[in-house]
């Protein structure tokens, strides 16, 4: 019957004595499911791999309670203080004047504060030196805020407090001055008249303690050669201001050379002013290796390998003193030279001669010319004290620590392990020392290798005083509270030694005994500096120098010479942790997130080397394998026009690994290949295998005869011929009549009446503008610029608001550029023609052009957004309502300049940017008036809208007129060359309306008829 | 309120006694407890009276001449002078006595019985005709269901046939004739369609409008007391809206500035809601465990827990206010936005705050130019330019996108 019949699965179940079927029959799973078990047990389930239905569960749950709470509307938070400091005000700004000198830079400047926090740098206009950051003071700010400082004392890599770090390492100092053994102090140049005298007193508790100063990037021959001819360790400063003829022998004025911070008063006697029709500016002539941006200023550029700028010194310091040499020069060489000394011989005590040779033969021959000379632009009495290293007793400490033959070493401020080029070796012998204590903001290579490191706070947390030049001191004072438990080097060897004091209290101490003198403590606080009348002479040790010159006028290269050099944005890779600067284009090579090898075009070629364009328009290069001696990198290639043949060039301060992100850690050490703290070094170079990825943000390098990008002209014609010639203001054909392009009846627009109110315009001139690049750094700090790091800067989507565009000239000048454009004859001439005009010249003209938003009156941009994003102001601003934005990007598609940055993705709390704006550390730099903008839309300069409206508000708060000079936008204020001026064109008074109707102003692409409100002053070059 | 039986005037006044107390006294002194200085309640059985009148008018005086019981509370108060008061006479500070020995008289018995009495029938009262109320209710439902019970009774034995419900002729239900007519359809769908829409439209444009949003605070802080009923200025405590961009929420410092003295709630009450005087002097016993305030023995213990408001006005971060600019460029009350403050026991926000709103105000609100040099010479082309006497914020170009958003 159908009800008896059963259907058996298995052999066991029929014979139905197995309980296991029953079981099965009765129970789907064999088991109940452990999941209480299971999800109670935290470390289970930490160890499990979560399961399928788990995993939906969890999704499931997530965004149902996702969900529910999106609902409702986030609860925000108000905290007022307990106690609200007198001089704060929430949503007003602090100005603080301090100080920042961490022994490669040195500079008094302003810092601004918001709500106690530091979020800019600014110039300190006051200070009569030393008052203009560059781009790395500009960007120190930030380096206070990395979430890789050290937060604490550390010993032997474990966390240590400071009572117990003192206790030992005193006890350890006691023992090695029991015992007699030497303990070495090797520090940065600290400049600082408080902080010797700290050291010179622990020196008295601890005898065997020997202070030694160690400059990462040594100035030592120069150091070594003013001691010789002046009887003072110090550097000779120089006021270009004042000259009319400057010959550079492979001195990089504008860059890093002898401490720096020379480009302001460069950039004075580079305007030409008219007076009585007739302009005067100086003339500079450039003999370098590399490019520089001296060498991009420079009126005349010679290209000259190190040992040819040898041969021409002493070829110039012969023909002023009159003696003879047997060598010869390159003929090309020799007439530049010639000419170089006509003008020396004619400019007379307004004449200069500088040189960055690093040899002390070569350094005191330069200051015996300048003596011959009667220069007036050097100064020798009031020397520059920023560089005191001493490279041969820095060489005698290494030999002892290698060979472990002192007992033990302090760093403060420096890294040897990193900076020397035998790092490896001498962080063995470091490891052997009874004691090693290194003082330093990170955990690097040298605290790696030392039994203690101590925690030291950034400039901004920290009290200091200088005197940067004979006679010109700054305070620094903390602009916050430190953010992590550290304490300054002073404060710490003031315990060691048994003193109670604070540094803040020797500083006091100190100044009221023998710095002040009739000067207020707080007045000097207040200001920043303070300048002594100095009334000491330096007389000139005269001294034969005949040797040194037949030395010099000897120098021949064998092979290819290697001249490594300091980049704008890295220095000596002290920030190289600080993403602002990784990002930072170089200003020649444009090239950001590397360090690679420069080389001539014509060494390329004859190796094997390329520099190529992919499909995308990105740059890539070969790899060469360089060796210095035995030390061999892989570096990549750039092709560098200007380049001298058989020399080539490395950036310092790149390949950094500890203490670093690991986005950060990008190039190669050079520091390798400096050995004897020589930075020309023999080197050979072999093509290797690959393509290197370079995030280059400019593609195109030469002009190309398109004179309406960047006007030049010469002093000659500037002085003799008419604007219409040099400045000529682009016609149009209407009705079959040239007309001028921005006269009335061409304009398709209507024009707004701006004649009421402010009307702001900013004015760029092309002459002063040394390509520095604080500008682009200030922007970024001012406006919450995001980083998008590597890969993106070579997708084109960098985004900066603020570009500083380099030009090279394909024929030898720019002039010759347009000769080669108008001698174009026919179509198949001028593809050729243009092909060819696409590789800059051997040794080009460079011209930089700072480019932003140009808040074109007539905005294309403006016209073509859908949603009215885009709009104009009546004060001249070009508008961008981001909320309003829907990222179609049309505006920059439409834009002339391509000034536009689009938003691809979410740049802040999004971890595929782990930059600054990725962790609460780093996002307390943010400017609070300036938005933060998210993903999909576009933004751009604003020219500084939250900074004029500032000043309108001030300026109604008090109830007063606005005085020229107030307005200001961060480029302008940044710019301590006097390049950027910025004001309102409708105060008639105002320095930016006369520099409207200079002659030397041109709109850029005019004729397009933008009408821009940012103008351009037309380069003149003293040839 | 105080009311003074007669046989006191005779001599000294409590009344004006109270007036002078709070004139010059109560900035240091209490009467039941101890402040600044100590306790004035039965201070004349503690001193003697013309000690008491040589001390007020002179204390650092008798502390230098050497007098132990000046020296003695010299010393007891961390050797702080008390101000000397020259100017008060010997009948004012009489007077000033007399009101700290005053114990208003415990009202007569029998007066405070009657009144709770009568306020307990009337409520009494007003339960019982509730209740009388129900039961007639409950009487008159019972008596017409019993009379239409009997009704019908009669009407069957009298046989009467009660009209049922009949099976009608089957009418066309409604629906099915609206279904047919496309016309009302039509209309009914567009209709619906409109009506939706506009629903919707009106429930997306309330999406991030917080009008009205009113939450709990972590202390109860009445805008009422202080700035209704204690007329304190906004800006007193909000003295940021004069200078920056933030109103600012007052640091607790500026609390103590008056409730270091301010230690109890003596104003009105509003029971309903259950703001009683306890309740109020509750909550400024959270403002003294904030900032740390050590009452008794009225000094700061240095521990503090900092207040964590609610923050009621949430701009977006792409709009930029100024307060500065309104308040005092624009000299524009704070109520226009914040609305009648004064009257709020509990702060919500007053006004949309939507972008509409500001354009609204920005287009009706002329500009401030009296007084400022600042507007001098724009104001005087741009009225011309417009043909105006005075102008609107947004003909000074109060409406471009980029005066807000930056």
């Amino acid at each position: 019957m159908a009800e008896n019949k059963t259907y058996w699965k298995s052999a066991e179940q029929l014979k139905g004595e197995n309980p296991m079927i029953d079981q099965l029959e009765q129970k789907e799973f064999a088991e109940q499911i452990p999941v209480n078990e299971f999800l109670g047990d935290s470390e289970t389930l930490e160890d499990s791999n979560t399961s399928r239905r788990d995993f939906l569960k969890y999704v499931g749950f997530s965004t149902a309670a996702a969900t529910l709470a999106a609902c409702e509307g986030p609860v925000i938070k108000s905290v007022p203080y307990v106690v609200q400091p007198e001089q704060i005000q929430p949503g007003v700004a602090n100005y603080y004047a301090t100080a920042i000198a961490n022994g490669f830079d040195f500079a008094s400047i302003l810092i601004k504060t918001r709500e106690g926090r530091p979020i800019k740098v600014e110039n300190n206009s006051d200070v009569p030196v030393f008052g203009g950051a560059n781009a790395r003071v500009h960007a120190s700010v930030l380096s206070l805020y990395d979430v890789q400082r050290l937060q604490g004392p550390k010993s032997n890599g474990s966390d240590i407090t400071w009572e117990d770090l003192n206790l030992q390492v005193g006890a350890k100092l006691k023992a090695l001055a029991v015992t007699g053994k030497e303990v070495v102090l090797l520090t940065q140049t600290f400049a600082s008249p408080t902080t010797s005298k700290i050291i010179d007193n622990f020196i008295k508790v601890y005898p065997n303690v020997k202070h030694i100063v160690y400059d990462t990037v040594s100035e030592s021959a120069a150091l070594d050669a003013f001691e010789s001819a002046y009887g003072i360790r110090a550097l000779a400063d120089y006021d270009f201001s004042k000259a009319d003829t400057i010959v550079s022998v492979g001195a990089d004025i504008l860059g890093d050379w002898q401490g720096g911070g020379y480009d302001s008063d460069y950039s004075k006697s580079r305007i030409p002013h008219k007076n009585q029709g007739k302009a005067k500016m100086s003339k500079h002539f450039q003999f370098e290796a590399n490019m520089t941006l001296s060498g991009a200023s420079a009126d005349i550029r010679v290209p000259a390998t190190p040992s040819q700028q040898k041969n021409i010194l002493a070829h110039l310091y012969a023909n002023l003193t009159g003696t003879k040499i047997s060598d010869s020069l390159e003929a090309g060489i020799q007439s530049k030279l010639d000419k170089a000394i006509q003008a020396l011989k004619a400019a007379g005590s307004k004449a200069v001669v500088v040189s960055g040779i690093q040899e002390v033969g070569a350094q005191k021959i330069v200051l015996a010319i300048n003596n011959y000379l009667q220069s007036k632009v050097i100064n020798v009495n009031t020397p520059r004290l920023i560089r005191q290293g001493n490279a041969q007793e820095v060489a005698s400490v290494i030999e002892a620590v290698k060979k472990a033959s002192i007992g033990g070493l302090i760093t403060v401020g420096v890294n040897p392990v990193f900076t020397l080029a035998d790092g490896a070796a001498f962080a063995e012998g470091l490891k052997k020392l009874d004691l090693s204590v290194a003082f330093s903001l990170k955990e690097d290579e040298t605290s790696l290798a030392s039994q203690y490191t101590a925690a030291v706070p950034h400039y901004l947390e920290a009290w200091g005083d200088y005197e940067f030049k004979a006679g010109n001191y700054a305070l620094a004072q903390p602009t916050i509270q430190p953010l992590f438990d550290t304490k300054q080097f002073q404060d710490v060897l003031l315990s060691w030694t048994g003193n109670s004091q604070t540094y803040y209290d020797a500083i006091q101490e100190n100044w009221s005994e023998s710095i002040l003198g009739s000067s207020k403590w707080n007045k000097v606080l207040h200001d920043g500096f303070l300048v002594v009348e100095n009334s000491i002479q330096n007389n000139y040790q005269r001294a034969d120098l005949a040797v040194e010159a037949s030395v010099l006028a000897a120098a021949k290269s064998t092979g290819l010479e290697l001249v490594l050099y300091t980049k704008t944005g890295m220095g000596d890779g002290q920030q190289a942790n600080n993403p602002w600067l990784q990002e930072f284009p170089d200003p020649i090579t444009r090239v950001s997130w590397d360090n690679y090898i420069t080389v001539s075009a014509a060494d390329a070629s004859a190796a094997g080397l390329k520099n190529i364009n992919v499909a995308n328009g990105a740059l890539n290069g070969s790899y060469a394998k360089v060796t210095v001696g035995e030390t061999t990198l892989t570096l990549p290639v750039l092709i560098q026009p200007g380049q001298a043949k058989g020399s080539v060039g490395i950036a310092f301060g790149y390949g950094k690994k500890e203490g670093l992100q690991e986005e950060m850690q990008v190039g190669l050490n050079a520091f390798q290949f400096y050995n004897e703290f020589n930075d020309v070094q023999n080197v050979s170079i072999s093509l290797a295998d690959g393509f290197h990825e370079f995030a280059c943000v400019q593609l195109h390098n030469t002009l190309m005869g398109r004179g309406d990008i960047v006007k030049e002209t010469t002093l000659e014609v500037f002085n003799t011929k008419d604007k219409k010639y040099w400045n000529a203001i682009p016609m149009v054909s209407k009705n079959h009549m040239e007309e001028e392009v921005t006269s009335e009846g061409v304009d398709m627009w209507q024009n707004f009446d701006r004649s009421i109110g402010h009307h702001f315009n900013l004015s760029i001139d092309l002459n002063a503008c040394t390509g520095c690049g604080a500008c682009v750094i200030a922007c970024h700090s001012e406006n919450n610029v995001p980083v998008v790091g590597k890969t993106e800067v070579r997708r084109s989507r960098d985004m900066h608001w603020l570009r500083i565009d380099r030009y090279y000239s394909s024929e030898t000048t720019f002039d010759g550029d347009n000769q080669t454009k108008d001698d174009i004859d026919g179509l198949s001439d001028s593809l050729s023609t243009f092909g060819e005009m696409e590789q800059a010249s051997e040794n080009p003209q460079v011209t930089f052009q700072p480019v932003m938003c140009q808040h074109c009156n007539h905005a294309p941009c403006e016209t073509v957004c859908p949603v009215a994003a885009s709009s104009h102001g009546r004060q001249g601003q070009n508008h961008m309502a981001y909320n309003r934005c829907v990222g179609t990007r049309y505006c920059a598609n439409n834009c002339p300049y391509k000034v536009r940055r689009f938003n691809w993705f979410l740049y802040n709390q999004n971890d595929e940017f782990d930059y600054h704006m990725n962790n609460d550390l780093g996002r307390m730099v943010l400017n609070p008036d300036v938005v933060v903008r998210s993903r999909g839309v576009m933004e751009k300069c604003s020219m500084c809208i939250q900074k004029t409206q500032k000043t309108i508000l001030d300026a109604k708060l008090e109830g007063r007129q606005i005085k020229d000079g107030e307005f200001q936008t961060a480029c302008s204020s940044a710019c301590s060359n006097g390049a950027m001026a910025f004001g309102d064109i409708n105060d008639k008074d105002s320095e930016i309306a006369h520099l409207k109707e200079n002659d030397r102003m041109y709109h850029l692409l005019e004729s397009v008829g933008t009408k821009p409100n940012v103008m351009y002053q037309t380069k003149v070059r003293n040839t | 309120m105080l009311t003074i039986p007669q046989l006191f005037a005779q001599e000294s006044d409590p009344a004006a006694g109270k007036k002078l107390f709070n004139a010059n006294c109560a900035a240091c002194h209490k009467l039941n407890k101890k402040a600044v200085g100590p306790a004035l309640k039965g201070v004349s059985s503690k001193y003697d009276r013309e000690w008491l009148y040589a001390w007020i008018k002179n204390s650092s005086a008798m502390i230098k001449s050497g007098d132990a019981q000046a020296v003695a509370i010299w010393e007891e108060y961390n050797k702080s002078v008390m101000t000397a008061f020259p100017q008060l006479s010997n009948a004012d500070i009489d007077n000033i006595i007399a009101y700290t020995d005053y114990t208003p008289p415990p009202p007569p018995p029998g007066e405070v019985q009657a009144n709770t009495t009568t306020v307990a029938s009337s409520g009494v009262s007003n339960d019982l005709i509730l209740a009388a109320l129900i039961l007639v209710f409950a009487i008159l439902v019972v008596m017409l269901i019993l009379v239409n019970k009997t009704l019908k009774r009669i009407a069957s034995a009298s046989g009467v046939e009660l009209v049922t419900k009949e099976a009608k002729e089957p009418r066309r239900p409604l629906w099915d004739a609206f279904v047919k007519n496309h016309f009302l359809v039509l209309m009914s769908v567009i209709f619906l369609l409109l009506s939706s829409a506009y629903f919707a439209y009106g429930y997306l444009m309330q999406v991030g409008v917080d009008q009205g949003y009113m939450p709990v605070q972590p202390i109860h802080y009445s805008h009422k007391i202080h700035a209704g009923a204690n007329e304190i200025e906004c800006k007193y405590c909000h003295s940021s809206a004069r200078v920056s961009k933030h109103s600012g929420i007052p640091s607790l410092n500026v609390c103590m500035n008056c409730h270091q003295n301010i230690a109890e709630y003596n104003g009105e009450e509003d029971l309903d809601n259950g703001y009683t005087k306890d309740f109020y002097t509750k909550e400024i016993k959270k403002l003294y465990a904030a900032v740390g305030w050590d009452e008794e023995n009225q000094e700061y213990t240095g521990v503090t827990e900092p207040v964590k408001w609610v923050r009621i006005h949430n701009l977006p971060d792409f709009a930029y206010f100024n307060h500065a600019q309104h308040v005092q460029v624009g000299q524009i009350a704070c109520q226009k936005c914040h609305g009648p403050v004064e009257e709020m026991e509990v702060m919500y926000q007053y006004s949309p705050l939507t972008m509409g709103w500001c354009i609204n105000c920005h287009r009706e609100t002329n500009v401030k130019v009296e007084g400022n040099e600042y507007y001098a010479k724009i104001h005087e082309q741009l009225s011309k330019k417009y043909g105006v006497e005075q102008l609107t914020a947004a003909q000074m170009g109060g409406l471009e996108c980029g005066k807000c958003h930056y």
